[in-house]
């Protein structure tokens, strides 16, 4: 008898890298459906393009790198990124920008730092900020307005660079118009906007609450802990309730959850593992700083949604919060002291 | 107990982390405990517990009886070992034993003749009579070791200075597909609790905690019913939730307690000791029957095998023989223990020992064998599930680089290898094999740390030893030079050879002082000295002018050496001419 | 001008005082460290086989000290010039060939019936880890060999053999598991393996 020797435990649960990240992605389906239903089904065409270009750019890269590329590619994380970053720019993007700002996320943002597991920073928002630096004026003026009634054909055209843009297609996305305005209109001016439904920001609402619905699948799979999305909703709302208790001064509370990233960002971005902080209570604090510092740049900076620079901020963080938030270990009466 | 005594205290502390693995156990605990017959021999090592292997007292050719004593312990943490039947002592060599490594210890192999004839006995059915030393003495000898896997010699435990005021009964079993305890439990109740009684006078205790995990429910009934019988300090039946790893001793303890073990300290250092339930009964059968430690009860389980079943087993009995005997002849993994810290074991020849609790034949499809790992994600599911509370992904990070002063300050040793993390990681990494690497790894260059230590001390002691012989040597030399100086001066006086007027001139006056004068300083060996010092320096100038050119990068330590001789000579100088002027005051 | 003086001397005077202060802190508050020379003998594996050159660890610590290269030492190898390059703050260095390979862990071995008791090696031997008188058989205590070879040479009779310390039970430990992805980064074109 040959005996196979292994070191316990010989029994695993087995769920798999790739399991998680195809959790992730079913999760990703229903924010995906709202996005085609209220806004243009072009975000299809914008995500075949963005997962192509993921796996032909992470292949190409894990060749390079002389990784097994079939053992690799099958882990799904680069299909991940690809998704949570068209979802995240406006639909009628060029194709170009998209396919550069995916193989800048692989590439810039995950395989220079070693691949999977050793990125410092979420790849996906390293791309989106590289890209809103790059490109400011495609990444903030191509969203569509809430049913705008443009036909596939013709955004595929405009996504192409076959057509100009016409007049009156594109829009601002109400967390943007909200601020510009808000100093010379009153708050129930701005709800006048085609943008909104009553006070809730028409569309988006929709989308939001797709995506809560994948994100509290994925808390019940367990595939993360609350603490990172309740961290970035508690931060945001905290600063929203005390700097914009007046809607005719500031953009109030459930614009702030509803109308933007929040609710993606606090399902699908704070909660990527490998660039944010580690133990439960590290978690939770990530997830407050990013809350709060995207509340902070939205209400302040220069940009009307913020949860990229605030996601990469905090990721900077990450190893310092993970430091100071160790448990204390079994039979020691204190933390976890010292480097290393 | 009386109507009106409080109703005892059953709270219990959630275990911190734990994972809930499919637990299995139906599979083996329907039957009642088995029996086989004697096998055509017997492997006993001579190490089958922590602490200093036994020594052999028989030699090859002896007539052994059951229950007869064939190694002795030697040390304080040491167990004996019995022979398990009676009959011949064939060998006494390395064998395989039940061990990932493979490798071979010493046992000793008894051949049964099949009379399993007893050596005398002496039953102490009334035990409250004898004295706790009787009882140590007895158990001492009976080569008792703690059954539950760690298989620590129980007499070195329970004769502890330290004063315990609670004695835990660990009755948790909480790996999957292990069913012994909880067969004991359900046959053997009146007896655990008989073992119970006699450790709690050995250690005094107050009182008596058993504790037992929720999925045992006929075991728990079991004990309910012995404890209306038991007679001895407060004893409470404490029950809690299914969790892994619930059963490990510094778990359990905070289960029934809310205490921590401090790290690196035993439990008696919170006045508690902790025993199996099988340990228990061992104790009991030891004490009243007069029946060493021979057998135990083993499950054997896993799909490979027809029909999973706790069997009691001749300490000894040959895992391949014993396989055989239930239909098997091919397996691919045979894992000894559960599966969450099972240990795999290299050789089927190697023999059933006494810390054997289970063996598990798996299957494929049952227990797969892991996928390759995937790089780490962090997704922290190994935080959350360690029951100590570590960082096991730093762990691992510091293990993979071989970081030993960061995995020590992760604390590494305060992981139990339960396995809850290996056994969540998405990732398929073998955290478990990467910690007990950093330990073994750790504990290699501590020992290596002592050796050297050992070895510097031992070179200096025969350097100062050397340089105190050559002094002597010299001592001696020096006298006779004297001797033969001073016989010479009185021959021939003023006759010596020198190199300058104001040399000789002193050499001349020192001559004739050491003539007249028996006693003062040399001048003769000052000089020579002086001579011998300038001459080691030019060469040392020589050495270094040359090292300066052709190896300037070492020319330091030539410089420092020149240096060196310099300042000799500049003493010897200093002294000889101290010398020349005393003489001539 | 008088605003310059003014500038000068005020300057001149918190040079003064910080001087005086860091002075003052630089002797009270003096970090007691172990001399250099033990901190290079602790790290060194103390076989005193005098592969380096230096006849014992200690005077190639103090040759280290004196600025010594760190790669002169085989027993060592490459762990204990990494350390060495930690304390001292320099490059670590690749070991010197010319001093020995690193090799696995040896202990001395007599065959004790060949030897004829001219008590050579255990002159030789530089932590008396070799027993015996004249005209008797010698024996080595392998738990206080160092491995140094050192005894080898002065044996007239060839009777001393190196063998690889075994690995036994009580210290056999598991071995760092196979990283795939490192592996596969260093070796192009092998597949991950099971």
């Amino acid at each position: 008898m040959n005996l196979i020797t292994l070191s316990s435990p010989h029994h695993t649960q087995s769920t798999g890298v790739n399991k998680v990240m195809l959790q992730v992605l079913m999760a990703l389906v229903p924010g995906i459906v709202a996005l085609c239903l209220f806004f243009s089904p072009i975000y299809l065409f914008n995500l075949l393009i963005g997962c192509s270009t993921a796996l032909a750019v992470e292949a190409l890269i894990l060749r390079l790198r002389r990784c097994p590329v079939a053992f690799h590619l099958r882990d799904l994380s680069a299909l991940v990124t690809a998704v949570l970053l068209v979802i995240s720019m406006p639909p009628l993007i060029p194709w170009w920008i998209t396919v550069l700002a995916v193989s800048c996320a692989l590439l810039l943002g995950k395989h220079l730092y070693g691949g999977l597991g050793f990125n410092p920073f979420n790849p996906a928002m390293v791309a989106f900020a590289l890209m809103i630096v790059s490109f400011p004026v495609p990444m903030t003026t191509l969203w569509l307005a809430p049913n705008s009634g443009l036909d596939f054909a013709s955004a595929l055209q405009i996504v192409l660079g076959q057509t100009l843009l016409p007049d009156g297609i594109s829009s601002a996305t109400p967390l943007d118009y909200y601020k510009t305005q808000v100093g010379r209109l009153t708050a129930t001016e701005i709800y006048q906007s085609e943008l909104f439904f009553g006070i809730w920001p028409a569309g988006w609402i929709w989308v939001s609450l797709a995506y809560l619905v994948g994100g509290l699948f994925l808390l019940y799979k367990k595939v993360f802990s609350w603490h990172a999305p309740l961290g970035l909703l508690v931060g945001l709302a905290v600063l929203a309730l005390i700097f914009g208790l007046d809607p005719d001064s500031n953009t109030p509370l459930h614009l702030h959850l509803l109308a933007g990233s929040a609710i993606v960002g606090a399902f699908f971005i704070v909660t990527d593992p490998v660039s944010g902080a580690t133990s439960r209570l590290g978690k939770f604090i990530f997830g407050f700083g990013v809350g709060c510092l995207a509340y902070v740049i939205r209400t302040w900076g220069s940009y009307p949604d913020a949860i990229a620079f605030a996601v990469l901020l905090m990721n900077f963080a990450a190893p310092f919060i993970d430091h100071y938030s160790k448990p204390r270990t079994y039979g020691h009466s204190t933390r976890h002291q010292g480097y290393k | 107990m009386n109507a009106f005594s409080p109703a005892p205290n059953t709270q219990v502390w959630p275990l911190i982390g734990g994972v809930e693995p499919k637990e299995n156990k139906q599979q083996s605990n329907g039957l009642s405990i088995g029996y086989l017959p004697l096998p055509p021999f017997l492997v006993l090592p001579v190490n089958q517990h922590i602490g200093v292997a036994a020594e052999p007292l028989v030699a090859v050719g002896d007539q052994v009886l059951k229950g007869q004593l064939i190694a002795s312990s030697s040390g304080k943490i040491s167990a004996c070992l019995h022979a398990p039947t009676s009959g011949k002592v064939v060998a006494i060599e390395p064998r395989p034993v039940p061990h990932a490594s493979g490798l071979d210890s010493l046992a000793i192999i008894i051949e049964p003749d099949q009379q399993d004839q007893w050596r005398e006995q002496e039953p102490w059915p009334n035990w409250q009579q004898r004295s706790s030393e009787e009882l140590l003495a007895r158990l001492s000898e009976s080569g008792i070791v703690g059954l539950g896997g760690a298989g620590f010699p129980t007499a070195s435990k329970l004769s502890i200075d330290q004063q315990i005021h609670t004695l835990v009964v660990n009755g948790t079993e909480c790996e999957p597909y292990i069913t012994a305890d909880d067969l004991i439990m359900r046959e053997r109740a009146a007896q655990i609790l008989a073992g119970v009684a006699i450790m709690a006078k050995l250690l005094q205790v107050k009182q008596v905690l058993i504790g037992i995990e929720d999925n045992k429910p006929e075991a728990i009934a079991a004990m309910r019913a012995a404890l209306e019988h038991y007679q001895g300090p407060e004893a409470v039946i404490k029950t809690f939730p299914t969790k892994y790893p619930s059963g490990g001793e510094k778990q359990l303890i905070w289960i029934l307690t809310g205490q921590e073990v401090p790290s690196g300290r035993l439990p008696a250092d919170l006045g508690m000791v902790c025993v199996n339930v099988g340990t228990a009964a061992a104790v009991q059968q030891c004490i009243v029957d007069d029946h060493p430690l021979i057998s135990r009860i083993t499950t054997l389980t896993g799909q490979v095998l027809a029909q999973p079943r706790n069997y009691e087993l001749l300490i000894g009995t040959p895992i391949v023989w014993l396989l055989a005997q239930l239909g098997v002849t091919q397996a691919e993994r045979i894992i000894m223990g559960g599966p969450m810290m099972g240990e795999p074991l290299a050789n089927p020849q190697s023999p059933v020992v006494k810390t054997c609790n289970c063996l598990l034949l798996p299957t494929q499809q049952e227990l797969p064998l892991p996928p390759s790992a995937s790089p780490c994600i962090r997704c922290g599911f190994c935080d959350d599930v360690c029951p100590a509370s570590l960082l096991p992904q730093q762990l691992y990070y510091h293990a993979r680089s071989r970081n030993l002063e960061g995995l020590a300050q992760q604390h590494l040793f305060d992981c139990i290898e339960c396995g809850a993390c290996a056994y969540v990681c998405p990732s398929s990494i073998p955290l478990v094999q990467y910690y007990r690497y950093g330990k073994g790894e750790i504990r290699q260059e501590q020992q290596q740390q002592a050796k050297s230590e050992r070895a510097k001390v031992r070179f200096e002691n025969r350097q100062a030893r050397l340089a105190q012989e050559s002094a002597e040597k010299e001592a001696k030399r020096k006298a006779r030079a004297e001797a033969a100086a001073k016989a010479q001066a009185a021959k021939a006086a003023g006759d010596n050879s020198a190199i300058d007027q104001v040399i000789k001139a002193a050499q001349a006056k020192s001559a004739a002082a050491a003539a007249t004068k028996a006693e003062g300083p040399d001048l003769e060996a000052l000089k020579s000295a002086v001579e011998q010092a300038k001459n080691k320096l030019m060469m040392a100038e020589e050495r270094l002018a040359k090292a300066e050119q052709e190896m300037p990068e070492n020319a330091a330590a030539f410089r420092t050496a020149r240096d060196k001789f310099a300042e000799k000579l500049a003493k010897a100088e200093a002294n000889w001419q101290k010398a020349q002027q005393e003489t001539k005051t | 001008m008088f605003i310059i003086l003014i500038a000068v001397s005020a300057l001149g005077l918190l040079a003064l005082i910080f001087g005086a202060v860091l002075g003052y802190a630089s002797v009270r508050f003096k970090p007691e460290g172990n001399p250099i020379i033990e901190q290079i003998d602790a790290i060194l594996p103390q076989t005193q086989c005098g592969q380096c050159g230096y006849p014992g660890c200690r005077p190639y610590a103090e040759a280290i000290a004196n600025g010594d290269k760190i790669n002169k030492c085989p027993p060592g190898g490459e762990s204990t010039i990494q350390a060495l390059a930690d304390l001292l703050d320099v490059e670590p260095l690749p070991l010197d060939g010319d001093h020995g390979e690193e090799k696995p862990k040896m202990v001395a071995l007599i065959r004790e019936d060949e030897c004829i008791g001219c008590t050579k090696c255990i002159q030789a031997c530089p932590v008396d880890a070799i027993l015996g008188a004249a005209k008797q058989m010698h024996t080595v205590i392998a738990d206080e060999c160092t491995g140094c070879d050192l005894c080898l040479d002065p044996c007239p009779v060839d009777c001393i053999d190196m063998v690889p310390v075994n690995t036994g039970l009580q210290d056999w430990h598991w071995q760092k598991p196979q990283d795939n992805l490192i592996a596969t980064d260093a070796q192009p074109k092998q597949e991950a393996s099971a």
